[in-house]
């Protein structure tokens, strides 16, 4: 049998790695315009509502009495941006599914590796490392620009050495690197960006909203909600509702990975 | 050596049976032509052949292993089902490269592919940009990345243009010049007729013919003869009892089979009949795939 013109040299592949798929997965993220378009957005709109909102703070601190400026958080005012910021990094792990649904390419990217585990898992991981990154950058960025804007006004700020401040900032790049997660197992399930985006809103906003309305059996598991209990690492000043903020976000970690168990089965077992 | 081996290969979507018992051979240096009409079962089987879609029973091995136990599937089997699948706002470069890197390739074949398939110049461009033919010329290379001796097209050419089709068609032939394996699926049997060397037709999921080109040529040429005379009934009941077979034909015409014409013109002039037309029917490869699908094409349509 003959050859391409060009005789091909493939002893370098002998075997696939995970890093190989790793690699692959690393070059399909950053080769789409929509990644780095989404994480722009991600800085632009996080940084913005911190700066909108911690620029007329002044006003508001005056007319707090004495037991109300002892659980002033000037750290958690600036990490509010979270709020916000959850959707878009959301949307970006939505993205690293849906998008080859919507295209078609999952049928190309399971044919050069048809291990499906090791192709989620690799985009898991590269998702998550983006995330990890973007998120912490985000909250360092949102709690420095916070709290010059409060020095500015001469109302009290915290720096990165006060107590708890550390663990707050980074508690809520782990926060926004978790919601990621959430939604790459929410894009694997839906295999629909539409869909997957509408189920991350209703997690992270409409359910708490609602919360009251549930039976108090339920109740507790607000506890280890998103936007709820579960983002009671981001304050400085301890809330006598969650003694153990830590505990509260490891609760949804918790949740965040049997969404991804269940993302697992049913891409392994599904057709494309 | 067999390089794909379909077994009993069945498919249930719910209460359908799609492909139903399949069993067929695709073998090294030829094309083989996968023929059926639309929703016939071959985008199902080629998804079974890939791993993409679970068999409900049977089996399908390349080089005798199953597709998603192949160590390095791009350098044994090259696949394009879908011409459409790219990320649009991907450069063709980006995406050849992940998809060479995922497989350990080295990143020069990039180039190579884009060569080969005459897209070097576009290689920097963003797939969103590209024609149908230049997305299927993209799907092309990719299936090359590899050098692998299998390649599998689901009906590659669809939607193009006559030099589209052409290109592509000289190119599944070289490629099963070069001794590797081609199976390429489509519904229309002329398109066939000039690419492949082998035909599996099936039609509502099942095996209706499993035949080498020429064979089915042959059996499809063997055709009828029209003819017409100003009085057809008395020259048809002497043509039947000179052995042919003869029906009524359009217009008061004759279609006569088990006769060459010349022997009709021979037999006419012996019994002094004025013929005003003596035309060999050939049957039109297309017909012979109608009325080789005929049958399941109509269930189809009383139980759609
Ligand atoms: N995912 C699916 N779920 C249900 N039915 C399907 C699915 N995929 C294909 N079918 C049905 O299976 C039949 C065969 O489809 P297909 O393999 O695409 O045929 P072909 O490629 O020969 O046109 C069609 O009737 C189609 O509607
Ligand atoms: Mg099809």
């Amino acid at each position: 049998m003959s050859s391409l013109a060009t005789v091909p040299d493939m002893s370098t592949a002998s075997n696939v790695t995970f890093a190989n798929t790793l690699r692959a997965e690393w070059i399909k993220l950053r080769s789409l315009r929509s990644t780095w378009y989404t994480l722009a957005c991600l800085f632009v709109v996080g940084l913005g509502i911190t700066l909108l909102s911690m620029s007329s703070l002044a006003q508001e601190y005056e007319s707090l009495t004495a037991a109300e400026r002892q659980a002033w958080d000037p750290t958690n005012l600036s990490l509010r941006t979270y709020i916000v910021a959850q959707l878009i990094i959301g949307v970006l792990g939505i993205l690293v599914v849906t998008s080859e649904y919507a295209t078609g390419l999952m049928q190309t990217s399971l044919t050069a590796t048809p291990r499906r585990h090791r192709l989620l898992a690799a985009k898991v991981v590269v998702a998550t490392a983006v995330a990890v990154v973007a998120g912490q950058a985000l909250m360092f960025a949102a709690f420095l620009a916070g709290q010059a804007l409060l020095a500015v006004q001469d109302v009290p700020n915290a720096g990165l050495g006060d107590p708890g401040v550390l663990s707050a900032v980074a508690g809520g790049g782990l926060y926004l690197s978790a919601i990621a997660l959430l939604a790459i197992g929410l894009g694997t399930i839906m295999r629909a960006t539409a869909g997957a985006l509408a189920t991350l809103v209703g997690i992270v906003f409409l359910l708490p909203a609602v919360s009251g309305l549930f039976p108090s059996w339920l109740q507790g598991l607000f506890d280890f909600w998103p936007s709820q209990g579960a983002v009671a690492v981001l304050a400085t000043v301890p809330d006598p509702d969650y003694p153990h903020p830590w505990l509260n976000l490891g609760g949804m970690c918790l949740g965040v990975a049997a969404v991804l168990v269940a993302a697992f089965v049913v891409f392994r077992r599904r057709d494309v | 050596m067999t390089v794909i081996e379909v077994q009993g290969l069945t498919k249930r979507y719910g209460p359908d049976t799609v492909v139903d018992d399949l069993s067929f051979t695709v073998e090294p240096g030829h094309v083989t032509g996968f023929l059926g009409p639309n929703g016939a079962g071959k985008s199902t089987t080629m998804k079974m052949i890939l791993g993409l879609a679970a068999p409900t029973r049977g089996s399908v091995t390349i080089g005798g292993r199953r597709y998603r136990d192949l160590p390095v599937p791009l350098t044994e089997v090259g696949a394009l089902l879908d011409a459409g699948a790219v990320h649009g706002s991907r450069k063709a470069y980006d995406h050849l490269l992940a998809l060479a890197v995922s497989n350990g390739l080295p990143r020069r074949r990039v180039g190579e592919v884009l060569a080969r398939t005459g897209l070097e110049g576009v290689a920097g461009k963003r797939a969103g940009g590209f024609s149908l033919g230049m997305r299927q010329r993209l799907g092309l290379a990719a299936t090359l990345l590899g050098d692998p001796q299998v390649l599998i097209f689901d009906e590659p050419v669809n939607g193009l243009d006559p030099e589209g089709i052409r290109w592509i068609r000289d190119f599944m032939r070289s490629l099963a010049r070069e001794g590797r394996a081609v199976l390429v699926s489509s519904h229309l049997m002329s398109e066939m007729a000039q690419t492949a060397d082998h035909l599996v037709v099936i039609g509502r999921g099942r095996l209706i013919a499993d035949t080498s080109m020429s064979e089915f040529l042959r059996a499809s040429s063997e055709g009828t003869v029209l003819v017409r005379t100003p009085d057809p009934g008395p020259f048809a009941l002497r043509l039947t009892a000179g052995g042919a077979t003869v029906r009524e034909g359009p217009e008061s015409s004759l279609v006569v089979s088990g006769m060459t014409s010349e022997e009709i013109g021979k037999f006419a002039t012996y019994h002094g009949v004025t013929l005003s037309e003596l035309t060999p029917q050939r049957a039109s490869l297309e017909d012979a795939f109608m009325e080789l699908t005929r049958d399941s094409v109509e269930y189809q349509g009383t139980t759609a």
